[in-house]
Protein backbone atom coordinates (compact mmCIF):
# COMPACT_ATOMS: atom_id res chain seq x y z
CA UNK A 1 0.00 0.00 0.00
CA UNK A 2 2.78 2.36 0.97
CA UNK A 3 4.77 1.30 -2.07
CA UNK A 4 1.83 2.08 -4.34
CA UNK A 5 1.38 5.59 -3.01
CA UNK A 6 5.13 6.16 -3.27
CA UNK A 7 5.18 5.00 -6.86
CA UNK A 8 2.24 7.27 -7.66
CA UNK A 9 4.16 10.23 -6.25
CA UNK A 10 7.20 9.58 -8.43
CA UNK A 11 5.16 9.08 -11.63
CA UNK A 12 6.92 11.92 -13.52
CA UNK A 13 10.33 10.44 -12.72
CA UNK A 14 9.15 6.97 -13.79
CA UNK A 15 7.95 8.41 -17.11
CA UNK A 16 11.30 10.09 -17.69
CA UNK A 17 13.44 7.07 -16.80
CA UNK A 18 11.37 4.63 -18.87
CA UNK A 19 11.37 7.05 -21.80
CA UNK A 20 15.13 7.46 -21.45
CA UNK A 21 15.76 3.72 -21.48
CA UNK A 22 13.37 3.08 -24.39
CA UNK A 23 14.87 5.90 -26.46
CA UNK A 24 18.35 4.57 -25.72
CA UNK A 25 17.28 1.27 -27.30
CA UNK A 26 15.82 3.03 -30.34
CA UNK A 27 19.04 5.00 -30.68
CA UNK A 28 21.12 1.84 -30.45
CA UNK A 29 19.16 -0.08 -33.06
CA UNK A 30 18.36 2.42 -35.78
CA UNK A 31 20.74 4.80 -37.46
CA UNK A 32 19.76 8.39 -38.14
CA UNK A 33 16.99 8.29 -35.56
CA UNK A 34 18.25 11.54 -34.03
CA UNK A 35 15.30 13.68 -35.04
CA UNK A 36 12.69 11.08 -34.06
CA UNK A 37 14.33 10.52 -30.66
CA UNK A 38 14.52 14.28 -30.09
CA UNK A 39 10.79 14.66 -30.73
CA UNK A 40 9.91 11.68 -28.52
CA UNK A 41 12.15 13.01 -25.71
CA UNK A 42 10.39 16.38 -25.89
CA UNK A 43 7.02 14.59 -25.71
CA UNK A 44 8.18 12.61 -22.65
CA UNK A 45 9.30 15.82 -20.93
CA UNK A 46 5.98 17.43 -21.79
CA UNK A 47 4.14 14.45 -20.32
CA UNK A 48 6.20 14.65 -17.15
CA UNK A 49 5.38 18.37 -16.82
CA UNK A 50 1.67 17.58 -17.11
CA UNK A 51 2.01 14.96 -14.36
CA UNK A 52 3.83 17.44 -12.15
CA UNK A 53 1.40 20.34 -12.62
CA UNK A 54 -1.43 19.19 -10.26
CA UNK A 55 0.88 19.14 -7.22
CA UNK A 56 1.87 22.73 -7.94
CA UNK A 57 -1.66 24.01 -8.60
CA UNK A 58 -3.08 22.39 -5.47
CA UNK A 59 -0.12 23.56 -3.37
CA UNK A 60 0.67 20.02 -2.16
CA UNK A 61 2.66 19.89 1.07
CA UNK A 62 3.16 17.90 4.24
CA UNK A 63 3.41 14.16 4.95
CA UNK A 64 1.14 13.19 2.04
CA UNK A 65 3.80 14.26 -0.44
CA UNK A 66 6.57 12.13 1.08
CA UNK A 67 7.51 8.98 -0.81
CA UNK A 68 9.69 6.03 0.28
CA UNK A 69 9.59 6.83 3.99
CA UNK A 70 10.74 10.41 3.71
CA UNK A 71 13.41 9.99 1.04
CA UNK A 72 11.58 12.02 -1.57
CA UNK A 73 9.06 14.87 -1.47
CA UNK A 74 6.74 15.59 -4.40
CA UNK A 75 5.50 18.89 -2.95
CA UNK A 76 4.57 22.18 -4.60
CA UNK A 77 8.09 23.55 -4.22
CA UNK A 78 9.65 20.63 -6.08
CA UNK A 79 6.90 20.83 -8.71
CA UNK A 80 7.57 24.52 -9.37
CA UNK A 81 11.25 23.78 -9.98
CA UNK A 82 10.48 20.66 -12.03
CA UNK A 83 8.20 22.55 -14.42
CA UNK A 84 10.93 25.14 -15.02
CA UNK A 85 13.48 22.34 -15.56
CA UNK A 86 11.31 20.37 -17.98
CA UNK A 87 10.27 23.43 -19.98
CA UNK A 88 13.87 24.59 -20.41
CA UNK A 89 14.93 21.06 -21.39
CA UNK A 90 12.20 21.00 -24.05
CA UNK A 91 13.39 24.36 -25.39
CA UNK A 92 16.98 23.08 -25.56
CA UNK A 93 15.77 20.02 -27.48
CA UNK A 94 13.85 22.20 -29.95
CA UNK A 95 16.86 24.30 -30.92
CA UNK A 96 19.32 21.40 -31.10
CA UNK A 97 18.64 19.73 -34.51
CA UNK A 98 19.37 22.88 -36.48
CA UNK A 99 22.63 23.42 -34.58
CA UNK A 100 23.95 19.90 -35.06
CA UNK A 101 22.86 19.77 -38.73
CA UNK A 102 26.01 21.68 -39.59
CA UNK A 103 28.22 18.63 -39.09
CA UNK A 104 25.89 15.81 -40.00
CA UNK A 105 22.52 15.11 -38.44
CA UNK A 106 21.83 15.31 -34.70
CA UNK A 107 22.95 12.19 -32.87
CA UNK A 108 20.37 10.40 -30.76
CA UNK A 109 22.59 10.47 -27.67
CA UNK A 110 21.86 14.18 -27.20
CA UNK A 111 18.14 13.88 -26.34
CA UNK A 112 18.76 10.73 -24.29
CA UNK A 113 21.42 12.43 -22.17
CA UNK A 114 19.12 15.41 -21.85
CA UNK A 115 16.37 13.16 -20.49
CA UNK A 116 18.67 11.56 -17.93
CA UNK A 117 19.98 14.96 -16.87
CA UNK A 118 16.40 16.19 -16.42
CA UNK A 119 15.58 13.06 -14.42
CA UNK A 120 18.59 13.68 -12.16
CA UNK A 121 17.48 17.26 -11.61
CA UNK A 122 13.92 16.18 -10.81
CA UNK A 123 15.32 13.85 -8.14
CA UNK A 124 17.55 16.64 -6.83
CA UNK A 125 14.76 19.12 -6.25
CA UNK A 126 12.60 16.48 -4.57
CA UNK A 127 15.35 15.11 -2.33
CA UNK A 128 14.62 15.16 1.39
CA UNK A 129 17.52 12.89 2.28
CA UNK A 130 21.22 13.37 1.61
CA UNK A 131 21.37 10.02 -0.17
CA UNK A 132 18.62 10.96 -2.63
CA UNK A 133 20.31 14.33 -3.05
CA UNK A 134 23.62 12.70 -3.98
CA UNK A 135 22.11 10.24 -6.46
CA UNK A 136 20.10 12.98 -8.22
CA UNK A 137 23.05 15.34 -8.32
CA UNK A 138 25.38 12.72 -9.81
CA UNK A 139 22.82 11.54 -12.37
CA UNK A 140 22.54 15.12 -13.53
CA UNK A 141 26.28 15.82 -13.41
CA UNK A 142 27.42 12.67 -15.21
CA UNK A 143 25.02 13.39 -18.08
CA UNK A 144 26.11 17.04 -18.11
CA UNK A 145 29.85 16.22 -18.38
CA UNK A 146 29.16 14.19 -21.51
CA UNK A 147 26.88 16.87 -22.96
CA UNK A 148 29.57 19.54 -22.48
CA UNK A 149 32.07 17.53 -24.54
CA UNK A 150 29.44 16.48 -27.07
CA UNK A 151 31.17 17.98 -30.14
CA UNK A 152 33.94 15.41 -30.18
CA UNK A 153 35.74 16.98 -33.12
CA UNK A 154 35.87 20.44 -31.53
CA UNK A 155 38.88 21.20 -29.28
CA UNK A 156 37.01 23.75 -27.23
CA UNK A 157 34.14 21.38 -26.48
CA UNK A 158 36.50 18.63 -25.26
CA UNK A 159 38.34 21.15 -23.10
CA UNK A 160 35.05 22.43 -21.66
CA UNK A 161 34.03 18.86 -20.84
CA UNK A 162 37.35 18.17 -19.15
CA UNK A 163 37.25 21.33 -17.05
CA UNK A 164 33.62 20.77 -16.11
CA UNK A 165 34.37 17.18 -15.16
CA UNK A 166 37.37 17.96 -12.95
CA UNK A 167 35.75 20.86 -11.10
CA UNK A 168 32.35 19.15 -10.92
CA UNK A 169 33.90 16.02 -9.45
CA UNK A 170 35.81 18.12 -6.94
CA UNK A 171 32.55 19.86 -5.98
CA UNK A 172 30.81 16.51 -5.52
CA UNK A 173 33.72 15.37 -3.36
CA UNK A 174 33.50 18.45 -1.15
CA UNK A 175 29.73 18.08 -0.89
CA UNK A 176 30.05 14.40 0.02
CA UNK A 177 32.69 15.09 2.65
CA UNK A 178 30.29 17.60 4.19
CA UNK A 179 27.48 15.07 4.06
CA UNK A 180 29.65 12.45 5.78
CA UNK A 181 30.41 14.91 8.59
CA UNK A 182 26.74 15.86 8.95
CA UNK A 183 25.87 12.17 9.07
CA UNK A 184 28.52 11.45 11.67
CA UNK A 185 27.57 14.28 13.99
CA UNK A 186 23.79 14.08 13.64
CA UNK A 187 23.50 10.30 13.19
CA UNK A 188 21.09 10.52 10.26
CA UNK A 189 21.04 11.37 6.56
CA UNK A 190 17.46 12.63 6.41
CA UNK A 191 16.85 16.38 6.29
CA UNK A 192 14.21 16.07 9.00
CA UNK A 193 16.58 14.19 11.31
CA UNK A 194 19.43 16.59 10.67
CA UNK A 195 17.10 19.48 11.44
CA UNK A 196 16.09 17.97 14.76
CA UNK A 197 19.68 17.11 15.70
CA UNK A 198 20.88 20.61 14.88
CA UNK A 199 18.24 22.42 16.93
CA UNK A 200 20.60 22.98 19.86
CA UNK A 201 24.17 24.22 19.97
CA UNK A 202 26.08 23.68 16.72
CA UNK A 203 29.08 21.41 17.31
CA UNK A 204 32.38 21.88 15.46
CA UNK A 205 31.80 18.82 13.28
CA UNK A 206 28.31 19.97 12.29
CA UNK A 207 29.62 23.43 11.43
CA UNK A 208 32.32 21.97 9.18
CA UNK A 209 29.75 19.68 7.57
CA UNK A 210 27.42 22.61 6.93
CA UNK A 211 30.22 24.69 5.36
CA UNK A 212 31.40 21.85 3.12
CA UNK A 213 27.86 21.06 1.96
CA UNK A 214 27.19 24.71 1.11
CA UNK A 215 30.56 25.03 -0.65
CA UNK A 216 29.79 21.98 -2.79
CA UNK A 217 26.37 23.39 -3.68
CA UNK A 218 27.87 26.82 -4.44
CA UNK A 219 30.03 25.11 -7.09
CA UNK A 220 26.93 23.67 -8.71
CA UNK A 221 25.08 27.00 -8.85
CA UNK A 222 28.29 28.78 -9.94
CA UNK A 223 28.30 31.27 -7.07
CA UNK A 224 31.48 33.22 -6.31
CA UNK A 225 34.08 32.08 -5.05
CA UNK A 226 33.36 28.79 -6.84
CA UNK A 227 32.48 30.23 -10.24
CA UNK A 228 35.75 29.93 -12.19
CA UNK A 229 34.60 27.01 -14.33
CA UNK A 230 31.53 28.82 -15.65
CA UNK A 231 32.93 31.11 -18.39
CA UNK A 232 35.15 28.40 -19.89
CA UNK A 233 32.47 25.73 -19.86
CA UNK A 234 29.79 28.06 -21.24
CA UNK A 235 32.09 29.20 -24.03
CA UNK A 236 33.37 25.77 -24.99
CA UNK A 237 30.20 23.69 -24.79
CA UNK A 238 27.96 23.53 -27.89
CA UNK A 239 25.49 26.44 -27.69
CA UNK A 240 22.30 24.36 -27.15
CA UNK A 241 24.10 22.65 -24.26
CA UNK A 242 25.18 26.02 -22.88
CA UNK A 243 21.55 27.13 -23.06
CA UNK A 244 20.68 24.06 -21.05
CA UNK A 245 23.45 24.65 -18.46
CA UNK A 246 22.37 28.23 -17.94
CA UNK A 247 18.76 27.28 -17.24
CA UNK A 248 17.76 23.84 -15.95
CA UNK A 249 20.74 22.79 -13.74
CA UNK A 250 20.79 26.29 -12.28
CA UNK A 251 17.13 25.98 -11.24
CA UNK A 252 17.73 22.50 -9.82
CA UNK A 253 20.83 23.48 -7.85
CA UNK A 254 19.25 26.66 -6.46
CA UNK A 255 16.09 24.78 -5.42
CA UNK A 256 18.23 22.09 -3.82
CA UNK A 257 20.30 24.68 -1.97
CA UNK A 258 17.13 26.32 -0.68
CA UNK A 259 15.77 23.02 0.58
CA UNK A 260 19.02 22.03 2.26
CA UNK A 261 19.49 25.46 3.84
CA UNK A 262 15.91 25.93 5.06
CA UNK A 263 15.00 22.33 5.84
CA UNK A 264 18.12 20.40 6.90
CA UNK A 265 19.96 23.43 8.29
CA UNK A 266 16.80 25.40 9.04
CA UNK A 267 17.47 25.66 12.77
CA UNK A 268 20.91 27.18 12.22
CA UNK A 269 19.94 30.07 9.99
CA UNK A 270 22.57 32.41 11.46
CA UNK A 271 25.32 29.94 10.61
CA UNK A 272 24.58 29.72 6.87
CA UNK A 273 23.09 33.14 6.33
CA UNK A 274 26.44 34.95 6.43
CA UNK A 275 27.87 32.47 3.90
CA UNK A 276 24.91 33.00 1.56
CA UNK A 277 25.07 36.79 1.93
CA UNK A 278 28.79 36.78 1.13
CA UNK A 279 28.28 34.52 -1.89
CA UNK A 280 25.38 36.69 -3.10
CA UNK A 281 27.29 39.98 -2.93
CA UNK A 282 30.50 38.52 -4.33
CA UNK A 283 28.58 36.91 -7.23
CA UNK A 284 26.83 40.15 -8.12
CA UNK A 285 30.07 42.15 -8.10
CA UNK A 286 32.32 39.56 -9.79
CA UNK A 287 29.64 38.76 -12.38
CA UNK A 288 29.24 42.44 -13.24
CA UNK A 289 32.96 43.28 -13.33
CA UNK A 290 34.02 40.09 -15.11
CA UNK A 291 31.64 40.65 -18.00
CA UNK A 292 33.20 44.00 -18.85
CA UNK A 293 35.77 43.49 -21.58
CA UNK A 294 34.48 40.11 -22.75
CA UNK A 295 34.35 39.88 -26.52
CA UNK A 296 32.56 36.53 -26.75
CA UNK A 297 28.79 36.63 -26.29
CA UNK A 298 28.58 33.20 -24.62
CA UNK A 299 31.30 34.21 -22.16
CA UNK A 300 29.51 37.47 -21.50
CA UNK A 301 26.27 35.61 -20.78
CA UNK A 302 28.20 33.25 -18.47
CA UNK A 303 29.22 36.21 -16.32
CA UNK A 304 25.66 37.45 -16.55
CA UNK A 305 24.46 34.13 -15.11
CA UNK A 306 26.96 34.42 -12.23
CA UNK A 307 25.61 37.92 -11.62
CA UNK A 308 22.01 36.64 -11.61
CA UNK A 309 22.80 33.85 -9.14
CA UNK A 310 23.78 36.60 -6.72
CA UNK A 311 20.32 38.16 -6.93
CA UNK A 312 18.69 34.77 -6.52
CA UNK A 313 20.75 34.11 -3.38
CA UNK A 314 19.56 37.42 -1.88
CA UNK A 315 16.07 35.90 -1.83
CA UNK A 316 17.44 32.84 -0.05
CA UNK A 317 19.40 34.96 2.44
CA UNK A 318 16.12 36.54 3.58
CA UNK A 319 15.18 33.06 4.77
CA UNK A 320 11.46 33.87 4.97
CA UNK A 321 8.50 32.54 2.96
CA UNK A 322 8.46 35.87 1.10
CA UNK A 323 12.16 35.46 0.36
CA UNK A 324 11.75 31.96 -1.05
CA UNK A 325 8.77 33.07 -3.10
CA UNK A 326 10.76 36.02 -4.47
CA UNK A 327 13.64 33.67 -5.27
CA UNK A 328 11.31 31.40 -7.26
CA UNK A 329 9.79 34.32 -9.16
CA UNK A 330 13.29 35.53 -10.02
CA UNK A 331 14.28 32.01 -11.10
CA UNK A 332 11.32 31.77 -13.48
CA UNK A 333 12.10 35.17 -14.99
CA UNK A 334 15.81 34.33 -15.17
CA UNK A 335 15.08 31.10 -17.05
CA UNK A 336 12.99 32.97 -19.62
CA UNK A 337 15.67 35.67 -20.05
CA UNK A 338 18.47 33.10 -20.41
CA UNK A 339 16.53 31.01 -22.89
CA UNK A 340 15.76 34.12 -24.92
CA UNK A 341 19.30 35.47 -24.98
CA UNK A 342 20.99 32.14 -25.74
CA UNK A 343 18.48 31.33 -28.49
CA UNK A 344 19.19 34.77 -29.96
CA UNK A 345 22.92 33.91 -29.90
CA UNK A 346 22.09 30.58 -31.58
CA UNK A 347 20.35 32.48 -34.39
CA UNK A 348 23.51 34.41 -35.26
CA UNK A 349 24.87 32.65 -38.35
CA UNK A 350 27.09 33.84 -41.15
CA UNK A 351 26.49 33.28 -44.87
CA UNK A 352 27.99 29.76 -44.69
CA UNK A 353 25.55 28.86 -41.92
CA UNK A 354 28.26 28.73 -39.24
CA UNK A 355 27.61 30.03 -35.74
CA UNK A 356 29.15 33.38 -34.87
CA UNK A 357 29.43 34.43 -31.25
CA UNK A 358 31.77 37.43 -31.15
CA UNK A 359 30.54 40.77 -29.86
CA UNK A 360 32.10 42.49 -32.89
CA UNK A 361 30.14 40.26 -35.27
CA UNK A 362 26.79 41.67 -34.16
CA UNK A 363 27.78 45.28 -34.87
CA UNK A 364 24.97 47.06 -36.67
CA UNK A 365 22.67 44.07 -36.35
CA UNK A 366 19.70 46.45 -36.20
CA UNK A 367 20.06 47.36 -39.87
CA UNK A 368 20.58 43.80 -41.19
CA UNK A 369 18.30 41.77 -38.87
CA UNK A 370 16.06 44.37 -37.14
CA UNK A 371 13.67 41.92 -35.48
CA UNK A 372 16.44 39.77 -34.02
CA UNK A 373 18.26 42.89 -32.80
CA UNK A 374 15.07 44.12 -31.15
CA UNK A 375 14.50 40.82 -29.34
CA UNK A 376 18.10 40.68 -28.13
CA UNK A 377 17.87 44.30 -26.99
CA UNK A 378 14.72 43.50 -24.98
CA UNK A 379 16.57 40.59 -23.34
CA UNK A 380 19.58 42.77 -22.50
CA UNK A 381 17.46 45.59 -21.01
CA UNK A 382 15.46 43.00 -19.10
CA UNK A 383 18.63 41.36 -17.71
CA UNK A 384 19.83 44.79 -16.67
CA UNK A 385 16.55 45.24 -14.78
CA UNK A 386 15.37 48.39 -16.51
CA UNK A 387 11.82 49.16 -15.34
CA UNK A 388 9.28 48.78 -18.11
CA UNK A 389 10.60 45.29 -18.81
CA UNK A 390 9.76 42.23 -16.76
CA UNK A 391 13.34 41.58 -15.57
CA UNK A 392 12.83 44.54 -13.26
CA UNK A 393 10.02 42.76 -11.43
CA UNK A 394 12.29 39.86 -10.44
CA UNK A 395 14.88 42.20 -8.95
CA UNK A 396 12.14 44.24 -7.26
CA UNK A 397 10.55 41.29 -5.41
CA UNK A 398 13.94 39.94 -4.34
CA UNK A 399 15.07 43.27 -2.92
CA UNK A 400 11.67 43.82 -1.31
CA UNK A 401 11.95 40.47 0.49
CA UNK A 402 15.47 41.38 1.65
CA UNK A 403 14.31 44.74 3.01
CA UNK A 404 11.40 43.10 4.84
CA UNK A 405 13.84 40.63 6.43
CA UNK A 406 15.89 43.59 7.77
CA UNK A 407 18.70 43.10 5.29
CA UNK A 408 18.62 46.70 4.10
CA UNK A 409 22.40 46.96 3.66
CA UNK A 410 22.45 43.83 1.51
CA UNK A 411 19.67 45.18 -0.70
CA UNK A 412 21.39 48.56 -1.03
CA UNK A 413 24.72 47.04 -2.09
CA UNK A 414 22.91 44.71 -4.46
CA UNK A 415 21.08 47.57 -6.16
CA UNK A 416 24.31 49.57 -6.47
CA UNK A 417 26.12 46.60 -8.02
CA UNK A 418 23.29 45.95 -10.47
CA UNK A 419 24.03 49.39 -11.92
CA UNK A 420 27.56 48.20 -12.77
CA UNK A 421 25.98 45.21 -14.48
CA UNK A 422 23.79 47.47 -16.60
CA UNK A 423 26.96 48.83 -18.25
CA UNK A 424 27.80 45.73 -20.26
CA UNK A 425 24.21 44.83 -21.10
CA UNK A 426 23.72 48.28 -22.57
CA UNK A 427 27.06 47.97 -24.35
CA UNK A 428 25.66 45.02 -26.31
CA UNK A 429 22.66 47.15 -27.31
CA UNK A 430 24.95 50.00 -28.31
CA UNK A 431 27.04 47.69 -30.51
CA UNK A 432 23.90 46.39 -32.23
CA UNK A 433 22.26 49.76 -32.81
CA UNK A 434 24.99 52.38 -33.20
CA UNK A 435 28.07 50.66 -34.62
CA UNK A 436 28.94 50.33 -38.32
CA UNK A 437 27.23 47.17 -39.67
CA UNK A 438 29.72 44.28 -39.78
CA UNK A 439 27.45 42.39 -42.18
CA UNK A 440 28.50 39.02 -40.76
CA UNK A 441 25.13 37.76 -39.59
CA UNK A 442 23.23 36.89 -42.73
CA UNK A 443 22.13 33.27 -42.20
CA UNK A 444 18.51 32.28 -41.77
CA UNK A 445 16.82 30.78 -38.70
CA UNK A 446 14.04 28.23 -38.43
CA UNK A 447 10.63 28.45 -36.78
CA UNK A 448 11.61 26.75 -33.50
CA UNK A 449 14.11 29.52 -32.71
CA UNK A 450 11.63 32.25 -33.61
CA UNK A 451 8.93 30.58 -31.51
CA UNK A 452 11.09 30.42 -28.36
CA UNK A 453 12.52 33.88 -28.91
CA UNK A 454 9.07 35.32 -29.60
CA UNK A 455 7.49 33.79 -26.50
CA UNK A 456 10.32 34.82 -24.18
CA UNK A 457 10.48 38.32 -25.62
CA UNK A 458 6.73 38.74 -25.17
CA UNK A 459 7.02 37.50 -21.59
CA UNK A 460 9.87 39.90 -20.83
CA UNK A 461 8.14 42.87 -22.47
CA UNK A 462 5.79 44.97 -20.31
CA UNK A 463 3.10 42.40 -21.22
CA UNK A 464 4.85 40.15 -18.69
CA UNK A 465 3.30 42.12 -15.85
CA UNK A 466 0.02 40.38 -16.63
CA UNK A 467 1.71 37.26 -15.26
CA UNK A 468 2.78 38.72 -11.92
CA UNK A 469 -0.39 37.59 -10.15
CA UNK A 470 -0.28 33.97 -11.36
CA UNK A 471 3.47 33.65 -10.95
CA UNK A 472 3.35 35.19 -7.48
CA UNK A 473 0.52 32.87 -6.38
CA UNK A 474 2.30 29.74 -7.56
CA UNK A 475 5.60 30.85 -6.00
CA UNK A 476 3.85 31.61 -2.69
CA UNK A 477 2.35 28.13 -2.63
CA UNK A 478 5.70 26.56 -3.42
CA UNK A 479 7.44 28.58 -0.70
CA UNK A 480 4.76 27.61 1.81
CA UNK A 481 5.28 23.94 0.96
CA UNK A 482 9.04 24.28 1.47
CA UNK A 483 8.64 25.93 4.87
CA UNK A 484 5.87 23.56 5.99
CA UNK A 485 8.08 21.82 8.55
CA UNK A 486 9.15 25.09 10.13
CA UNK B 1 42.90 1.52 21.20
CA UNK B 2 41.90 3.03 17.88
CA UNK B 3 38.86 5.27 18.28
CA UNK B 4 36.62 7.30 15.98
CA UNK B 5 39.00 10.28 16.19
CA UNK B 6 41.75 8.33 14.43
CA UNK B 7 39.47 7.51 11.55
CA UNK B 8 38.36 11.12 11.22
CA UNK B 9 41.96 12.33 11.20
CA UNK B 10 43.00 9.79 8.53
CA UNK B 11 40.06 10.69 6.36
CA UNK B 12 40.71 14.44 6.80
CA UNK B 13 44.34 13.92 5.78
CA UNK B 14 43.30 11.93 2.69
CA UNK B 15 40.73 14.58 1.78
CA UNK B 16 43.27 17.40 2.03
CA UNK B 17 45.78 15.37 -0.02
CA UNK B 18 43.14 14.86 -2.69
CA UNK B 19 42.24 18.56 -2.87
CA UNK B 20 45.90 19.59 -2.94
CA UNK B 21 46.51 16.96 -5.61
CA UNK B 22 44.01 18.74 -7.85
CA UNK B 23 45.28 22.26 -7.26
CA UNK B 24 49.04 21.81 -6.94
CA UNK B 25 49.45 19.20 -9.65
CA UNK B 26 51.12 20.62 -12.78
CA UNK B 27 51.85 17.37 -14.55
CA UNK B 28 48.95 15.57 -16.13
CA UNK B 29 45.24 15.06 -15.90
CA UNK B 30 45.44 11.39 -14.90
CA UNK B 31 46.88 12.51 -11.56
CA UNK B 32 43.80 14.72 -11.11
CA UNK B 33 41.54 11.69 -11.65
CA UNK B 34 43.52 9.83 -8.98
CA UNK B 35 43.16 12.78 -6.60
CA UNK B 36 39.38 12.74 -7.13
CA UNK B 37 39.31 9.04 -6.23
CA UNK B 38 41.31 9.87 -3.11
CA UNK B 39 38.66 12.40 -2.04
CA UNK B 40 35.88 9.87 -2.51
CA UNK B 41 37.82 7.25 -0.52
CA UNK B 42 38.26 9.74 2.31
CA UNK B 43 34.48 10.19 2.32
CA UNK B 44 33.98 6.44 2.41
CA UNK B 45 36.30 6.00 5.38
CA UNK B 46 34.32 8.69 7.18
CA UNK B 47 30.97 7.10 6.35
CA UNK B 48 31.96 3.57 7.35
CA UNK B 49 33.70 4.71 10.54
CA UNK B 50 30.71 6.80 11.61
CA UNK B 51 28.40 3.94 10.70
CA UNK B 52 30.30 1.54 12.94
CA UNK B 53 30.58 4.12 15.70
CA UNK B 54 26.88 4.98 15.67
CA UNK B 55 25.74 1.38 15.15
CA UNK B 56 23.65 2.57 12.21
CA UNK B 57 23.62 0.89 8.80
CA UNK B 58 22.80 4.02 6.76
CA UNK B 59 26.44 5.05 6.47
CA UNK B 60 27.47 1.74 4.96
CA UNK B 61 24.63 1.83 2.45
CA UNK B 62 25.71 5.34 1.53
CA UNK B 63 29.30 4.12 1.08
CA UNK B 64 28.05 1.52 -1.40
CA UNK B 65 26.29 4.26 -3.40
CA UNK B 66 29.44 6.37 -3.36
CA UNK B 67 31.55 3.44 -4.62
CA UNK B 68 29.13 2.80 -7.49
CA UNK B 69 28.90 6.41 -8.56
CA UNK B 70 32.70 6.81 -8.26
CA UNK B 71 33.14 3.99 -10.76
CA UNK B 72 30.78 5.68 -13.21
CA UNK B 73 32.49 9.01 -12.66
CA UNK B 74 35.94 7.55 -13.37
CA UNK B 75 34.65 5.92 -16.57
CA UNK B 76 33.21 9.20 -17.84
CA UNK B 77 36.32 11.13 -16.82
CA UNK B 78 38.59 8.77 -18.74
CA UNK B 79 36.29 8.86 -21.78
CA UNK B 80 36.41 12.66 -21.87
CA UNK B 81 40.17 12.51 -21.42
CA UNK B 82 40.47 10.19 -24.43
CA UNK B 83 38.56 12.53 -26.77
CA UNK B 84 40.56 15.43 -25.41
CA UNK B 85 43.83 13.60 -26.13
CA UNK B 86 42.68 12.72 -29.65
CA UNK B 87 42.14 16.36 -30.45
CA UNK B 88 45.17 17.87 -28.78
CA UNK B 89 47.76 15.10 -28.51
CA UNK B 90 48.63 16.00 -24.91
CA UNK B 91 47.13 15.67 -21.44
CA UNK B 92 49.48 18.04 -19.62
CA UNK B 93 47.56 20.29 -17.22
CA UNK B 94 49.34 23.45 -18.42
CA UNK B 95 48.10 22.88 -21.97
CA UNK B 96 44.42 22.97 -20.99
CA UNK B 97 44.21 26.65 -21.86
CA UNK B 98 42.44 27.06 -25.18
CA UNK B 99 39.97 29.39 -23.45
CA UNK B 100 41.09 32.20 -21.16
CA UNK B 101 39.72 35.47 -19.89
Amino acid sequence: MQLQSSLALIAPEIVLSLAGLALLLIAAWSRNAGRLVTILAAVALGGASVLVAPALCSGAMGPDTLAFEGQFAADAFASFAKILIFVSAIACLMVAPRFFDRDGAIRAEYPVLMLFAALGMAIMVSATDFMTLYIGLELNSLAAYVLASFMRSDDRSAEAGLKYFVLGALASGILLYGISLVYGFTGTTSFEGARAAMSGELSMGMLFGLIFVLAGLAFKIAAVPFHMWTPDVYEGAPTPVTTFFATAPKVAAVALTARVALDAFGMQMDAWRQIVIFAALASIVVGALGAIGQSNLKRLLAYSSINNVGFILIGLAAGTAAGVSAMLVYLAIYVAMSLGSFVAVLMLRNAQGEQVEGLADIAGLSSTRPLLALCLAVMMFSLAGIPPLFGFWGKFVVFWAAVEADLVALAAIGIAASVIGAFYYIKVVKVMYFDEPAGVVTGRSDWAHWLILGVTTAAMSPLGYLLTRVLGDLADRAAEALLFVA
Amino acid sequence: MIGIEHYIVVSAVLFVLGVLGIFLNRKNVIVILMAIELILLAVNINLVAFSAFLGDMTGQVFAMFVLTVAAGEAAIGLAILVIYFRGRGTIAVDDVNRMKG
